[in-house]
């Protein structure tokens, strides 16, 4: 009796449910922040220079290759789930350890990654003069260096590693140069030739006497621009014959000798030979070309400053799109439409609008803003370059518009509580000092109501940012060949296609011819993306917290 | 930064004289001397199907301090709120009848109403100050009308401020926000902010009802003082209140004007029975 009257007295305390909801929130919590630091830890681990083993190794045929590369995983299996049942391993034992190694020479194996038995592999060693190097094409490459060559004569036998490094950096250099003369200058070069051959079909089109002076000042630009292109031609062929005198010759673990080129060398470390310092500022030096750099092999490698670019891009246009348009039609109908069943109607539905599943937006993005809007506006604007699309295709333009229609509603929603929430006071206030309503609103109604657009605004750029499936349709590409924004005239090419960090994890993810090579910057493309989304909405926090301060005391009253 | 602040203006000492000046010099006054400000001609008023003032026909005085006094719904908010047509807000509101103000009835169509509203000032029961400066409070009627040179306002700020009596609480401190200012100092800024725009007639809807004591005399003092400029039209509940600051009162019950004269008379010898049992607290 008095056992369970202590348990009522405990149970109507109210102490159970703080427990549950305490319960409820350090779930939560735990979760989230377990998914972000699982996404951090497997992918910014991708980054750290881990040591090369170089190994003895049985194979399934009871040959002993050697082999050299970067442990990467561990597992135990089953012996059961291995395909063949082998005599390396001894009978008795049925649960099986194996590693994944990183072997890296995937021009000269067939394959970067394989699966090796603890138990066949013998001479395990960590030999300081191994070399990793990070390769524009094929992957990394594990080796040891031999010799130098230039023209292929071997101007070093034995090379120590600075002079080895000299060579890279060199052709570093070069690449720099290359890469400056073909994506910029050429790259400028070749959109006013392009300009210029849309305005010549321009007057041709506008029934422009042939002969007229006009073609004449085409003809005498495309002339000095022809020219300039040689000059840039010119300096190529040099700057090539530089980049591809030097190469270097290194053994591989089996004891093959092999050549390459200088020219595809991104860096070359010897991880063994790295003490901790060497390896943070590797590591960081890493992070920075992840974060700022282009991709490389398929997105496999590389950096990923073009989706991050677009990305952002992407939600700030919208965000400009889409605050006007949802703070108008919020006022209409708050402050002039007629209460009443129709304008009920109109609130169910637009609440209903945010419901709709992304994909259906991006449909319609395609279908109306790319080819009813993008071509009718190709018809009447770029009538010379037809019948390549303009607009009529898809573009970060329409890609932000269809955002903005996708994020609307909250901002509509949101913006009317705002305004809801303005006392009535204030506006008889405001009315009877001789505003109009329409002053009311703009010089004090409006200004009340900033946060909780901003409120919306926040709602809508998380969301934005993380949608991916409508952009697959209405602009984003796997690999843009230019950025959205560069130094060409007029700077913002609302018509061009774009990178989306979303879709570059989808891509990479699925999308890529090596799988192994690719999951951790899956893990790290994530985490980039969390992040930005995170700085995005800290930022309009801000903003709106200093106003909410602002106005607080008003609402209160 | 309160109210206390200000030892002149609270002295109890002060409170005795002003409230003897204040009711003592009722004795002479009569509505047939009165040069009207505005004239109500058979006015009705219905929210929907409710008829909320029945056939009212009264002379406001003008630069003269007129009381509506009555029990709550009685209509006398209504009747003031007609006086700047602020009761347009509300849409199941129809009146018929009309309200003259100089030679314009108010309710034609061509009448502009933010015009009207430019001359027939209002003072609400809370303070609503605008989350904006003191400054930018007082200064946006004046922003509304186009005027934005900064000496213009800078004058007329001044002015109203000292007017309104808290020039001297607030001259240091013009750019900071109005919100923290006490509710006395905000209800006074509230009628500074009407008067910087100086309008003929200022409508006070309970303007001391949620206010402290002191707060409350000194709102009372400043209506007697502009009453030199301005034709004011005060809604109380107070009746004390009425008595002390009005010229005239009127009296309502259920949307008729019961009585209307000089707040003497009214108080020590009133016509009509209704009114008699009311002020002296026989009624409800």
């Amino acid at each position: 009796m008095r056992a369970k009257s202590s348990f009522r007295d405990w149970f109507n305390s109210g102490a159970p449910y703080i427990w549950l909801n305490a319960g409820a929130v350090s779930l939560s919590i735990i979760m989230v922040v377990g998914l972000v630091a699982l996404i951090m830890v497997r992918g910014m681990g991708h980054f750290w220079p881990s040591n090369v083993a170089a190994f003895d190794y049985t194979d399934d045929d009871g040959s002993v290759i050697a082999l050299a590369g970067e442990f990467i995983d561990t597992e135990s299996v089953p012996r059961a789930r291995l395909a063949v049942d082998d005599s390396r391993i001894a009978a008795d034992i049925d649960i099986i350890d194996r590693r994944l190694v990183r072997i890296g020479n995937r021009d000269y194996t067939g394959f970067d990654y394989r699966w090796v038995l603890d138990a066949a592999i013998h001479n395990l060693s960590y030999p300081e003069n191994i070399m990793a190097v990070e390769r524009y094409e094929w992957g990394n490459f594990y080796g040891y260096l031999k010799a130098v060559k230039e023209n292929g004569e071997v101007v070093d036998a034995d090379p120590d590693w600075e002079s080895f490094q000299r060579y890279v950096a060199e052709s570093e250099k070069i690449l720099g140069e290359i890469h400056h003369i073909e994506k910029n200058l050429i790259g400028a070069v070749n959109y006013e030739m392009e300009r210029l051959r849309l305005r010549e079909k321009g007057l041709g089109l506008s029934n422009e006497p042939p002969g007229s002076p006009a073609f004449g000042e085409i003809e005498t630009r495309r002339a000095s621009l022809q020219e300039e292109y040689n000059g840039y031609t010119g300096r190529l062929t040099d700057l090539y014959e530089r980049l591809n005198r030097a190469s270097f010759v290194a053994t591989l673990a089996g004891g093959r000798e092999v050549e390459l080129l200088f020219a595809k060398v991104v860096r070359a470390y010897r991880p063994n030979d790295m003490g901790i310092t060497v390896k943070m500022v590797f590591y960081f030096e890493k992070l920075w070309e992840f974060v700022s750099g282009d991709p490389r092999e398929a997105n496999t490698e590389g950096g990923i400053f073009p989706a991050i670019f677009g990305t952002v891009l992407m939600v700030m246009i919208m965000a400009v799109l889409v605050t006007p348009f949802g703070v108008v039609a919020a006022v209409y109908l708050r402050e002039y439409a007629r209460q009443g069943p129709f304008t009920r109607l109109i609130r169910i539905a637009v609440n209903n609008l945010a419901g709709v599943p992304s994909v259906v937006y991006g449909v319609f993005g395609l279908g109306f803003f790319v080819y009813f809007l993008g071509g009718a506006i190709d018809e009447l604007f770029f009538v010379e370059s037809l019948p390549a699309p303009t607009f009529g295709t898809p573009g970060i333009m329409w890609a932000s518009l269809t955002m903005a229609i996708l994020t609307v509603p909250v901002v509509i929603v949101s913006t009317e509580e705002g305004l809801a929430r303005v006392p009535r006071a204030i506006r008889e206030g405001s009315l009877a000092l001789g505003a109009t309503k329409a002053e009311t609103l703009w010089r004090t109604v409006l200004p009340m109501t900033a946060s909780a657009m901003l409120t919306g605004l926040i709602l809508a750029i998380a969301r934005a940012a993380g949608e991916v499936a409508p952009l697959m349709l209405v602009g984003v590409v796997k690999l843009a060949p230019s950025m959205p924004l560069d130094g060409n005239f007029p700077y913002l090419h609302l018509d061009r296609k774009f990178m989306h960090l979303g879709f570059h994890i989808y891509d990479v993810g699925f999308q890529s011819p090596n799988v192994e090579a690719a999951r951790p910057l899956v893990y790290a493309t994530a985490f980039l993306l969390i992040l930005i989304i995170i700085f995005l909405n800290l930022t309009a926090i801000k903003i709106r917290n200093t106003l909410r301060e602002k106005y607080r005391a008003a609402e209160q009253h | 930064m309160n109210d206390q602040t200000n030892p002149d203006r609270t002295a109890p000492g002060t409170h005795a004289v002003n409230l003897g000046t204040l009711t003592g010099q009722a004795g002479k006054l009569s509505l047939e001397n009165e040069n009207p400000s505005v004239n109500v001609n058979s006015l009705n008023l219905f929210y929907g199907d409710k008829q909320a003032l029945k056939d009212i026909t009264m002379m406001i005085p003008e630069k003269k301090v007129t009381a509506f006094i009555g029990p709550s719904g009685c209509g006398k908010s209504t009747l003031l709120r007609c006086f700047n047509r602020m009761n347009d807000l509300i849409d199941s509101v129809r009146t018929s009848g009309e309200i003259r103000i100089g030679d314009e009835d108010i309710f034609a169509k061509t009448v502009n109403v933010a015009e009207l509203r430019r001359k027939v000032g209002m003072v609400f029961q809370k303070p609503n100050p605008f989350p904006k400066s003191i400054y930018e409070n007082v200064a946006y009627g004046l922003r509304i009308q186009g005027i934005n040179r900064r000496e213009t306002l800078d004058a007329v700020v001044e002015k109203a401020l000292k007017d309104a009596a808290l020039w001297d609480e607030v001259k240091d401190r013009l750019d900071d926000n109005a919100l923290g200012l006490s509710g006395g100092q905000a209800q006074r800024l509230v009628i500074a902010r009407a008067i910087a725009i100086e309008p003929e007639i200022l409508l006070l809807d309970e303007p001391c009802s949620a206010l402290d004591p002191i707060s409350t005399l000194k709102v009372e003092e400043l209506i007697y003082e502009l009453k030199a400029n301005y034709t004011i039209v005060i809604v109380t509940h107070n009746m004390q209140q009425a008595a002390r600051v009005s010229d005239y009162t009127a009296y309502m019950y259920l949307g008729e004007m019961i009585e209307f004269n000089d707040t003497n008379t009214l108080f020590t010898n009133p016509r009509e029975k209704m009114t008699e049992d009311y002020i002296t607290g026989r009624y409800g």
